[in-house]
């Protein structure tokens, strides 16, 4: 049966790991490579890099952060942040990554989504939305959430899959940073919208959030940076948490 | 030394780190010629199995003649898909031919919320015992990532369930493959590419015992 995924993100800017809290007021939070290795041993199903200061001052995901990473764990990948063109697709798979995900570019440029997926596979693409409530909708927006897209995100995933997107990495604003739990109405929108598999994020503050995000919720996946970094959540409890309710992990 | 085939189906950034970390020497041969001085294949792959056309013409004779003459192969992903007769996913390229079946694309359960590409971790269901899956205990965990799926059959030694059940491991004699990836796939996945490297170090142990027996 296959499982759901915990994801770790990292989101790193000048090679240490941060975490912002509704992406601003950002604090130090430890050593990727170090932190990754960590992650592998408690059992995390998959790490993400994201470079989160790269698209507002225009720099690359650091190359050498992935290496180092991908030199210390055998899981699957993922960088994000600042991937604009295809050569900055490659230089991160290049440098050890298995994904790349889109967010800005892919809104801006969707062709690039196609481009990457015949290069590398629709697996290797991940479009990453950021949306918040509007209405009886939620609205996507780019450039580290500072700019209204005019897109709902239910919408723009369908697009995202149909040009050849293998995952959605969705994260709620509303929640982002406020350990209130995921949007688990937002994630079942999308969720039941498109084929390809939904990583839900944003607002993770315990265990039982992401058991209702694998129930109500609808996501394949669950991602979460803070929690796991200060350890106020550990992957391998959390996991024996959720098989104590039935759902499926890898333990 | 270890022959990684790059026919262009992907980026083995990934497969050759596993191996590096496992103490593996490797190397990617730069023709069909040059297979003749390796003791081991590893094909591996992802993406379209029409990238496997790449390989149709001398590749394919170098390996079919490598594996003949008893060189371990093995097949990862699209690179175990590939030692079948052929895929759905491009009809018109043929497969290696080496494991009688044809590749299939998932169906999936939508009922069920099984969705297609199966992505993520997944039990391997062991059939039988195979020196590929030697120290693994059930259930192990493997990360996959495919829509396209090679049928249960008795070179099928671990199988898995996404709605249809499927060949996630394959073993027949000195031909080896797996659908997932164990250089993603963690501890168990780094034990299935020790396995492989157990397996080509005894072909060239009986090799060098045979030649001595002479």
């Amino acid at each position: 049966m296959l499982t759901k995924r915990i994801i770790a993100c990292m989101d790193v800017r000048d090679g240490h790991v941060v975490k912002g809290v509704r992406f601003q007021q950002l604090r130090h939070a430890g050593d990727p490579a170090e932190l990754a290795a960590r992650y592998n041993v408690e059992g995390i199903d998959e790490v993400v890099i994201l470079d989160i200061t790269a698209t507002i001052e225009s720099r690359r995901a650091l190359a050498d952060t992935i290496h180092a990473v991908a030199a210390r764990i055998f899981l699957p990948l993922t960088v994000g942040g600042g991937i604009r063109t295809e050569a900055d697709a490659a230089a991160a798979v290049d440098a050890g990554a298995d994904k790349v995900s889109l967010n800005t570019a892919a809104l801006k440029d969707p062709a690039l989504i196609t481009t990457l997926a015949r290069r590398y596979g629709s697996q290797a693409v991940i479009v990453a939305i950021d949306a918040k409530r509007r209405g009886d909708g939620f609205a996507v927006y780019v450039r580290s959430g500072t700019a209204d897209a005019s897109r709902d995100a239910v919408e723009w995933a369908r697009e995202a899959e149909a040009r050849g997107a293998g995952e959605i990495l969705l994260t709620s604003m509303d929640r982002d940073g406020t350990l209130s739990g995921f949007d688990c109405e937002m994630t079942t929108a999308v969720a039941d919208a498109v084929n390809i598999p939904v990583i839900a994020s944003g607002g993770a503050g315990g265990v039982e959030h992401f058991c209702e995000v694998f129930t109500r919720g609808h996501a394949d996946a669950a991602l979460a940076a803070s929690i796991f970094h200060s350890g106020t959540v550990e992957v391998s409890a959390l996991k024996r948490y959720l098989r104590e309710h039935t759902i499926a992990v890898r333990l | 030394m270890i022959a990684l085939i790059d026919y262009g189906a992907g980026n083995l950034t990934s497969v050759r780190k596993a191996l590096t970390a496992l103490g593996a020497e490797y190397a990617t041969p730069g023709s069909p010629q040059d297979l003749s001085r390796f003791s081991a294949l590893i094909v591996p792959g992802v993406g379209n199995f029409a990238a496997t056309a790449a390989l149709v013409g001398p590749w394919r004779e170098a390996i079919a003649a490598a594996v003949r003459g008893g060189t371990p192969l093995f097949g990862i992903c699209l690179g175990m898909q590939w030692l079948f007769e052929g895929s759905d996913e491009a009809p018109d390229v043929p497969g290696l031919g080496l494991l009688p079946g044809r590749v299939t694309r998932l169906q999936g359960d939508p009922q069920h919320r099984l969705k297609v590409p199966h992505v993520g971790w997944n039990a391997l269901d062991f059939t039988r015992s195979a020196r590929i899956l030697a120290s693994l205990e059930p259930p192990a965990h493997v990360y996959f990532t495919h829509s396209y799926a090679a049928p249960v059959t008795d070179a099928c030694v671990a199988a898995t369930a996404h709605g249809e059940r499927f060949a996630a491991v394959v073993e027949k004699g000195h031909v080896f493959g797996v659908q997932f990836h164990p250089e993603k796939s963690s501890d168990a996945g780094l034990q299935i590419l020790r396995n492989f490297l157990s397996a080509a170090r005894g072909s060239v142990a009986r090799t060098g015992g045979a030649a001595a027996g002479c």
